[in-house]
Order: C-alpha cells, then sequence, then structure tokens
C-alpha cells in the first residue's frame, strides 16, 4: 500500500520501565497498519534476549512513585518516601521494587514486556539488533529470540529516512 | 436501535493500553469483510484509543454504549 505509514523506533534503555514504550508503541502501530521497526542499541540491546530480566531502579528516577499493590485502597493510595540512602544502597531494594511494579501492572491488566514483544513479532513489526553494541557488549545471536535483523546505523537510517514517525527512546 | 448480528465478541474487561486494541486487532483479521466483531473493554482510555484505531484502519465503529464503566464497541470490518 503506497500509503502505509512507517514509524522507527530506537530502542536505548533496558529497565524494566523504559522497555515498555518501544513494545507498547510498535505492537500498536502495527494494529493500526502501520509498519514499524525498532533498532536495539546500547542497554536496549538485552530486551533483545531470550529471557527479558529488565529491573527497575527507583533510586534513578527520583519521581516514581512507590506505592504497594496490596492492601486497603487507602493503602494503596500512599506514596512511600524512600530516601536515597535506602534506595541506593539497600541490596535489593530494585529486586523488591521490580517485584512491586510488576505485580501493579498485572493486577491493572497491563501487559508483560514478553507478551507485548512476542504481539510485536505477530504483527511484523522488525526487530534490529545493534551489531556494534554486540560486539562491545560480547552479546551472542544465539542469546537472541529469533527473527532478528543485525545492523548498524545506516540499516536504521534507510528505513527511518521514509519514517512518518521517528522516535528515540 | 435495530439488533445488530455481531459475528464474534471479544471481551477485554480488566485489560489496559494497549492490550484491547492488540487483542481487537487480532480478532478482526479472523473476521471477513462486513462482518462485525463486538468489543468489550473496561478500560477508559480505550475509548479514544478505538475512534483513533478505527480512524486510521479504515474499519468502521458502528456504535460505543457505556454502561457502568463497561464499554461495548461494535467494529464492521472493512
Amino acid at each position: 500500500m503506497a500509503d502505509t505509514k512507517k514509524l522507527a523506533i530506537i530502542a536505548s534503555q533496558g529497565s524494566l520501565d523504559w522497555a515498555y514504550p518501544p513494545f507498547i508503541l510498535a505492537s500498536t502501530a502495527a494494529a493500526m497498519d502501520m509498519e514499524a521497526v525498532i533498532f536495539f542499541t546500547f542497554y536496549g540491546l538485552p530486551l533483545l534476549k531470550k529471557e527479558i530480566e529488565a529491573k527497575v531502579s527507583p533510586h534513578s528516577n527520583p519521581a516514581m512513585p512507590m506505592k504497594m499493590p496490596f492492601g486497603s485502597k487507602e493503602f494503596q493510595s500512599i506514596n512511600w518516601p524512600i530516601p536515597n540512602i535506602i534506595s541506593g544502597n539497600v541490596p535489593g531494594f530494585d529486586n523488591m521494587a521490580t517485584m512491586l511494579m510488576k505485580e501493579t501492572f498485572k493486577k491493572k491488566g497491563v501487559a508483560t514486556i514478553e507478551q507485548l514483544r512476542g504481539m510485536c513479532q505477530e504483527f511484523g513489526v522488525r526487530f534490529i539488533a545493534c551489531q556494534m553494541t554486540m560486539e562491545v557488549f560480547g552479546f551472542e545471536k544465539e542469546e537472541f529470540i529469533d527473527g532478528v535483523e543485525y545492523g548498524g546505523a545506516a540499516t536504521f537510517l534507510e528505513y527511518a529516512a521514509d519514517a512518518n514517525i521517528s522516535l528515540f527512546i | 436501535m435495530s439488533e445488530v448480528v455481531c459475528n464474534m465478541e471479544l471481551n477485554c474487561e480488566g485489560l489496559n493500553c494497549p492490550l484491547p486494541i492488540l487483542k481487537t486487532k487480532k480478532a478482526i483479521d479472523s473476521l471477513n469483510s462486513g462482518e462485525i466483531l463486538k468489543m468489550i473493554a473496561t478500560d477508559p482510555g480505550s475509548v479514544n484509543d478505538m475512534a483513533s484505531w478505527a480512524k486510521r484502519t479504515g474499519h468502521e465503529l458502528v456504535s460505543h454504549t457505556e454502561a457502568a464503566n463497561v464499554h461495548t464497541f461494535l467494529i464492521r470490518k472493512k
């Protein structure tokens, strides 16, 4: 189709919170009959691993609400003030925050990253892994899911040159 | 309102953005042109999202009704 709209996304971040926007937008674009490409580079590259280990770090997100996904409505609405000395130093704090975020998302009916990534692939979204980042961080193709293309800046730009929407995330 | 015959029903109650849209896309793909999909959602964001999705894809949003925070959409496949 001549007037098919195109979405080009660079996914450069690999934490759980930053993993959502590329997969949400690309899957929705495909559902809206657009073409979509996600170029995974730097810290975004591990999002192509078979097992996604993305976590969230409240220490590096000062505005992140810290709320509990259980208990009474009043309890759940409390935004817990966590001092930096705790969020940055207590072992396992990121694991706990990750667990809470995943639980909250599940309760609110938000898809998991794995689910969104699967739907992207089902809908024909193209995933391009940055070859240079592969070399730099020592990733092997065997660690990644099937159906990934490999390329560099020029590969992305060739597609993005004709894109209607280009996002760096 | 005259009764519309639905060819398929999709329940997206409890699901949040963008799942209702993604599931609607999958469901509409399995229908034939002219057939009607009934989609039920509780995500308040789905009201604007469904309108945008229909506008973009060309499928017809025949109707949207709301009762007790449950939204019912009828979509005719183009």
